[in-house]
């Protein structure tokens, strides 16, 4: 009995019809937990090398973790792994919301998807029985309306995830969402859903998930929801969520303001949590055993709809960069980012640059069809998520990314692409922050921020210091937080309430009956992470150092207003940061990981096949 | 006294239910539990918790005395007895008498509090 887990590997071939089920492998579950690191050994030893991302022998592999749908705080997160259209490389999203508990209950540690459908298909999975159904009425549809259609179709019951016209039309940073409005956000994962002709994935389960030790788990569970309730900042946090971030961003000087300009937008009162609470939020809303629910479902008047969110991300990209300052234009714009199907970090991103070279004159009236692209122009940004979606005009560069578009448009562009790896930063201006940059340059999926959030520590450490522990501190943080990926839980019970990480250790362990240290399982972490690197190796012709650069203006533009204004890094600084951190990680000096490490790890078979 | 809610609350996390079922039936299941939370998204956006209020209707319609009363005023369905006719999952005003393929009686709330115990937001109390 493998304790812990769903059992089973559920593998549906869309271009064939058929499905099969194994399954799912002790070894491989103690040597790479669930989550996102079944993603990656799956995508490593499934995928064919070089494959095309949009094209069929892509892989979209869906996979809860051992703690999903668990008794432990936060349990509700799922993992979505593939090949990512929008950088050429690893594609890990994470959503949270109820599906990858229904998934386990379902009985299953991971769905893989392969081929692709002749006409639009639905997923169905009933516990045991799955059935590959048509989507022809639905395709075209928005995510959130496809959502509710199929509740209203199957039942409440069943957990359901959904792509937009964003991943129908192959935009490179379309989303997976879920449960009205959590996304699988980053790396082009809905675009490679779409691409294989499948509208929406249906979920039902009423199995148990195993428990090795029921007694001790359950006291060591209940030990976990104890400390959280018991949290000074358990408060605070439930009544604002992430939105609570954004006045310390401000206040900082790490807000991206005007595509990463500044890290203070004037007016950013208007975007607080407070704010925010106050004028729109009407209910809070958890994924899985949450006691501090981010998600904030709010009711945005002005605009007439209703939307989970905005969460600091999404305000701080389609707010704070393209420079908007009324909380129901934020959140508008994050409804329709939402139910088009795009990524809103990306999408923000991508149109705070393209209202830049507006405002450089790079492009004009004529190439966004009249549009006047400047920044703080809210209809400007709801008339872009809309031809970014359905690939209009400009909108068809700019759905490629904002590194493709900055190639296209070039006059010096490529400066202020905010982009590493091809993905677009998230929401934190990194010009005054080394170790939050070092993060954004490492990230393995490229500039993400939850790998490794460790801004607070550059605030803590000294902001213009760069040193050895600011690359340890990005490697430990690089091991934590995507551990709680593969363990398909929320990481923010220990960073935003403080819960003890030695509360996990009893807690995984009555649960699986493997007895393992919390060192063990950041094993496991690095082993994932290093294995994610062989991938980029592996798939991207050329790829190494170059790649873990952030673009030129980190370097060469200092900030031009808020508390960083004047501030820059050296390009040589940037240099030593990255030295620094591959020579601590056991890489080379072009970011390979070294055989010596590799054994260590346990991946000398996997580096063979690269 | 009986478990309650305040439905204005609740997030829609289930860890109530994961505790119920895991300290009623030693299963992490909340397919398994004895309370609901039903989702009403996306309009008007709010969830509705319901809870066993023991006023004993279920105990009324079994036809074979199956469902008890202990001195606590808890209702309880004895799966030995029980016929699993299902006339009382139809009967309860609050829609908390469950039922799951893996078991012939069905089962509700004998207001242990693990949900309370577990629940972040604090919806859940026994008055």
């Amino acid at each position: 009995m493998l304790y812990g887990y769903g059992g089973n590997i559920l593998r549906i071939d869309l271009t064939s019809g058929s499905v099969s089920t194994e399954p799912t492998d002790p070894k491989i579950a103690e040597k790479f937990l669930g989550g996102r690191g079944f993603g990656i050994y799956f995508l490593f030893t499934e995928l064919p090398r070089g494959a095309d991302p949009m094209g069929p022998d892509n892989l979209l592999i869906i996979s809860p973790g051992p703690l999903s749908g668990t008794l432990v705080p936060g349990a509700g997160k799922l993992d979505i792994t593939c090949k990512s259209p929008l950088t050429g490389g690893y594609a890990g999203a994470n959503v949270g919301g109820l599906l990858t508990a229904e998934i386990k209950y379902a009985g299953y540690d991971s769905i893989i998807l392969k081929g692709k459908a002749p006409k639009p298909v639905y997923i169905f999975v009933d516990n045991d029985k799955v059935e590959i159904r048509d989507a022809s009425d639905l395709w075209g549809k928005g995510s959130l309306e496809t959502e509710k259609i199929l509740k209203d179709r199957l039942g409440e019951e069943f957990q359901i995830a959904t792509i937009g016209p964003g991943g129908e039309n192959g935009v490179k940073f379309a989303c997976i969402t879920h449960d009205f409005g959590r996304q699988a956000g980053r790396g082009g994962v809905g675009a490679v859903m779409g691409s294989k002709n499948v509208k929406a994935i249906a979920v039902r389960g009423n199995k148990s998930i195993p428990v090795a030790d029921v007694q001790a788990f359950r006291k060591a569970a209940r030990a976990m929801y104890k400390a959280c309730k018991d949290s000074s900042g358990l408060q605070v946090w439930q009544r604002y969520g992430t939105a609570g971030v954004t006045t310390w961003s401000n206040e900082i000087g790490a807000f991206p303001t005007r595509n990463f300009s500044s890290g203070q937008l004037e007016g950013y009162e208007n975007l607080s949590g407070e704010v925010m609470r106050e004028k729109i939020v009407i209910t809070d809303k958890g994924c899985f055993g949450c006691p501090s629910p981010c998600g904030k479902w709010s009711h945005v008047k002005k605009h007439g709809v209703r939307v989970e969110g905005p969460e600091y991300e999404s305000t701080a990209l389609l707010g704070g960069d393209c420079a908007l300052t009324d909380i129901q234009d934020v959140a508008y714009a994050n409804y329709l980012a939402d139910d088009l199907g795009l990524d809103s970090i990306s999408a923000g991103n991508v149109i705070a640059f393209a209202m830049e070279c507006y405002e450089r004159g790079i492009l004009t009236d004529k190439d966004t069809g009249g549009i006047r692209l400047t920044f703080g122009n809210a209809e400007a940004v709801f008339a872009m998520l809309k031809k970014i979606a359905y690939r209009e005009g400009i909108g068809a560069i700019l759905a490629e990314g904002v590194k493709h578009a900055s190639g296209v448009f070039g006059k010096g562009s490529e400066a202020f692409a905010i982009q590493a790896k091809g993905m677009e930063f998230s929401g934190y201006e990194s010009h005054n922050a080394p170790s939050m940059l070092l993060s954004y340059m490492t990230c393995d999926v490229g500039a993400h921020h939850n790998r490794s959030w460790a801004i607070t520590y550059d605030i803590q450490t000294g902001r213009d210091a760069v040193t050895p522990d600011k690359a340890a501190r990005v490697i430990y943080l690089q091991h934590v937080r995507p551990l709680f990926d593969a363990l398909g839980a929320c990481r923010l019970q220990w960073v935003e309430l403080g819960l003890d990480l030695n509360l996990y250790v009893p807690t995984i362990a009555a649960l699986t009956g493997l007895d393992r240290s919390w060192d063990d399982l950041l094993k496991i972490s690095e082993r994932i992470w290093n294995l994610t690197r062989l991938f980029w190796f592996r798939e991207v012709p050329g790829f190494g150092r170059a790649w873990d650069m952030p673009p030129a203006r980190f370097y060469k533009e200092p900030v031009v207003s808020g508390p960083t204004k004047g501030k820059v890094m050296a390009l040589e600084d940037v240099e030593r940061l990255l030295d620094m951190y591959y020579e601590q990680r056991g890489w080379d000096a072009n970011g390979w990981p070294t055989p010596q490490k590799l054994e260590e790890l346990g991946l000398s078979e996997f580096a063979a096949a690269v | 006294m009986h478990l309650r809610a305040d439905s204005s609350k609740c997030c829609g996390c289930r860890a109530c239910q994961v505790a119920c079922s895991l300290a009623n039936f030693g299963e992490n299941n909340p397919k398994k539990a004895r309370l609901a939370i039903h989702p009403h998204f996306p309009d008007p956006g709010v969830f509705e918790v319901r809870t066993c209020t023991q006023c004993g209707t279920c105990a009324e319609v079994c036809p074979v005395d199956a469902i008890p009363v202990d001195k606590k005023g808890v209702y309880d369905i004895d799966p030995e007895k029980c016929i699993a006719c299902m006339a009382c999952v139809e009967a309860c005003p609050e829609g908390v008498i469950f039922v799951h393929p893996d078991r012939e009686a069905p089962f509700k709330c004998i207001r242990c509090g693990q949900c309370v115990a577990h629940c972040g937001m604090s919806v859940l109390w026994i008055e």
